[in-house]
């Protein structure tokens, strides 16, 4: 196996080697925000166990290995908008594709988004609406406190950018479909940017998956802006196989009087590791941030989470739930911070826990930085088995026993679907966890939400 | 119908029923008493199926089947209905989803369909109109923030819902309101059939003004110390549990 400085050095040489490639294309932004984040990877590196914030993921597993990387987008030789025309019509959205981290070069045109709405590749917004673009790119993620973080930005290319205008109202979800599809095995790299300005509206859906059967790395970031009065809600849905590796950073800043919804849910893939960084900058923001993972054989999930009240009068709600079974393993760790301004403060956070099997491993940790003293917080963790009496009650009026722990296991789960605000999404999402928590999906060759099959 | 045979039962190696037998046959009710830890909701538990008690000797049958050899579902599908003394709150689970899924599971048995999304709601309808329980109880998770007399009221919501051949009822009077107890009393009495049966635990005579037992028997210290007919609960009323102690102090 090879050790952590070898994995860096091979990272130093295919940044230095292929400068060339990865400046080509790229705006004078992101090449200026690519040589820092270099910097910063060179001196941080991958992220290891030994770094407090990594403690419970060892990542040197799923970076030792000889992915390809393409620095350049690649035609797709099918189309793959073929594929993805399958939609259930009661989940209405607004479908576009991402292959490998590129924005897909055949999308079919959007034609019921309201004027003004953006939603193209991240090479073309920066292209196009320089103004937009160079205001917000690179102005929330923060590759100088995570090496992967650094890593990403260094590498980026392309990824998607969605910019819905001031007062506009985007009604259909917009669904983003992260495909992950090569003949041989992969490291994507993919960089996104959305930009809600002033009392605009927008939820977006991504679901990631994987169309062959190849070792993916996937290692993406998506900085996000909602500015004053702005509602956005974004619902991840990770759904890959046993051979991946998900490395999903996301960065958000709020604006006064913001709501903001996220629910993160992790169904299936080989190891799952969830940044999920929230700035409240102004003064009443409404911050949910939601997430569950249903874990089964060695599959690994950890979300690490931030929530950083810099400004008072904001509220942040924050749940994770987890159901883990056979030898699965993960880790919550929820991170709040009250500045010394932000009076006022409320902030909730509990992670609660379902082992199925004595080898499942959870690793669950509060950390709450509280520097100003009006606030309301508290945090709870919970880490337990199923209950017994409710299963022997059920069970006593004739529901055979995994029926029984079905209902049960889906109870749990529910409480964090529930938070979901598209009614239709919420619906298929009930129907899929109720699939997953039966073992009837090990993994969706399809989108999981778009698909029946 | 049942047949209880020199039942002993421990839990975590403490012996707690110490040789029970009990005939009951089709039709009857009997009613079992007896002071606080005597082993009733233990014997309760033990016909339901409640794998956290173990049975180290004796035999129980009903209906002719070997019971101790039947899963908790199971013996629910054979007609066995616990109406337990604290019913558990199942946050998530709702009353209509785990009714539909039980009464289903109960028809399956039967060798019959599924009921119609009409027909069931039609059937939760005229059950809870019975039980005079209200739709805001019946629209919520099971037993969920349920006040302890509507938790009581539910679990014979439950029982009409599944018609049982024998029900066992862990002092369901307790914490019933008066006028709470007469409903419940009457449901009961209505949902009995000339060959359903009905062991009621109790502490109080007062259930047993309504629900009439044919048969009543003291419990303790994990025997069944006296077995007599009605009037059994009135001297019980009367006199306390010290005379029974005494007797069996010997
Ligand atoms: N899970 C358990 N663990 C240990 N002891 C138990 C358990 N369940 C019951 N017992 C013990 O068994 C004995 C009988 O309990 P049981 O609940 O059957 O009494 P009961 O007759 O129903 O009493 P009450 O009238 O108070 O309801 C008691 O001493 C009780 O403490
Ligand atoms: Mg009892």
């Amino acid at each position: 196996m090879a050790d952590i400085n070898t994995i860096n050095k091979d990272f130093a040489d295919l940044f230095n080697q292929g400068k060339q490639l990865l400046m080509e294309g790229s705006s004078e932004i992101m090449n200026e925000n690519r040589s820092k984040a270099f910097q910063d990877f060179e001196r941080l590196g991958v992220p290891t166990r030994a770094n407090e914030n990594y403690k419970y993921t060892n990542l040197i597993p799923a970076f030792d290995h000889p992915y390809n990387v393409n620095l350049r987008y690649l035609k797709v030789d099918v189309d793959l908008n073929e594929i993805f025309q399958c939609d259930v019509p009661e989940l209405d959205t607004n479908m576009v594709l991402l292959t490998n981290g590129w924005f897909y070069g055949n999308n079919k045109q959007l034609l019921e988004l309201p004027k003004g709405v953006i939603v193209c590749g991240v090479q073309e917004a920066a292209q196009k609406y320089p103004e937009i673009f160079n205001a917000h790119y690179g102005k929330y993620a923060k590759p100088g406190e995570d090496g992967i973080v650094a890593l990403n930005t260094a590498l980026a290319k392309d990824g998607l950018f969605i910019y819905v205008p001031k007062g506009v109202v985007v009604e259909k979800p917009i669904q983003v479909v992260n495909l992950l599809r090569s003949d041989r095995d992969l490291l994507a790299t993919q960089r996104n940017l959305f930009v809600i300005e002033e009392n605009a509206q927008a939820k977006i859906i991504v679901c990631d998956h994987t169309l062959t059967h190849h070792k993916y790395l996937s290692n993406s970031v998506t900085e996000i802006n909602v500015a004053e009065n702005a509602v956005f809600d974004l619902y991840t849905l990770q759904n890959q196989h046993l051979n991946s590796v998900i490395l999903n950073s996301t960065f958000i800043r709020q604006d006064a009087h913001s709501n903001v919804l996220t629910n993160t849910i992790s169904l299936y893939g080989g190891t799952i590791r969830n940044n999920h960084h929230v700035l409240l900058d102004a003064e009443y923001c409404e911050n949910n941030t939601y997430g569950m993972y249903l874990m089964d054989h060695k599959q690994h999930v950890d979300n690490f989470t931030c929530i950083d009240h810099a400004k008072p009068n904001c509220v942040s709600n924050e749940h994770f739930k987890g159901v883990m079974d056979d030898e699965a393993s993960g880790a919550f760790s929820g991170r709040i911070n009250v500045r010394r301004d932000a009076q006022k403060t409320e902030a909730y956070q509990s992670n609660n826990n379902l082992l199925l099997s004595n080898e499942a491993l959870i690793n669950t940790k509060p950390q709450l930085v509280i520097d100003a003293d009006d606030v309301k917080c508290s945090h709870g963790a919970t880490v337990g088995q199923m209950d017994e009496d409710a299963l022997f009650y059920l069970r006593a009026r004739g529901i055979d026993e995994k029926e029984a722990r079905q209902m049960l296991m889906f109870a749990f789960a529910h409480e964090i679907i529930e938070k979901i605000r598209v009614e239709a999404l919420k619906e298929r999402i009930d129907e899929l966890v109720d699939k997953r928590l039966r073992g009837e999906i090990s993994k969706c060759n399809t989108c999981a939400v778009a698909c029946n099959h | 119908m049942l047949s209880i045979k020199n039942l002993h039962v421990s839990i975590d190696g403490k012996e707690i029923l110490k040789g029970i037998n009990l005939e009951i046959k089709p039709g009857e009710v009997h009613a079992i008493m007896g002071p606080n830890g005597a082993g009733k909701s233990t014997l309760a538990a033990v016909l339901a199926g409640r794998d956290l008690y173990e049975v180290t000797e004796g035999e129980i049958t009903f209906q002719g089947k070997n019971l101790l050899e039947m899963a908790p579902e199971d013996r629910a599908k054979e007609g066995i209905f616990l109406g337990f003394q604290y019913p558990i709150e199942i946050p998530g689970v709702s009353t209509v989803n785990f009714m539909k899924t039980a009464v289903n599971e109960h028809r399956k048995h039967k060798g019959l369909e599924p009921l119609k999304a009409s027909d069931f709601l039609k059937l939760m309808r005229d059950k809870k109109a019975l039980v005079e329980i209200d739709s805001k109880l019946t629209n919520r998770s099971v037993n969920e923030g349920f006040s302890g007399g509507e938790k009581k009221k539910n679990e014979i919501f439950q029982m009409a819902m599944l018609e049982p051949k024998l029900a066992v009822l862990d002092e369901t009077d307790s914490g019933l309101d008066i006028d709470a107890l007469r409903v419940v009393a009457n449901g009961v009495n209505k949902l009995k059939t000339a060959d359903s049966s009905t062991i009621v635990i109790t502490h109080y005579q007062r259930l047993l003004d309504y629900i009439v037992p044919d048969i009543v028997h003291v419990l303790y210290n994990g025997r069944i110390v006296k077995t007599a007919g009605k009037e059994l609960a009135l001297e019980l009323e009367e006199k306390g549990y010290d005379w029974i102690k005494d007797e069996n102090k010997k």
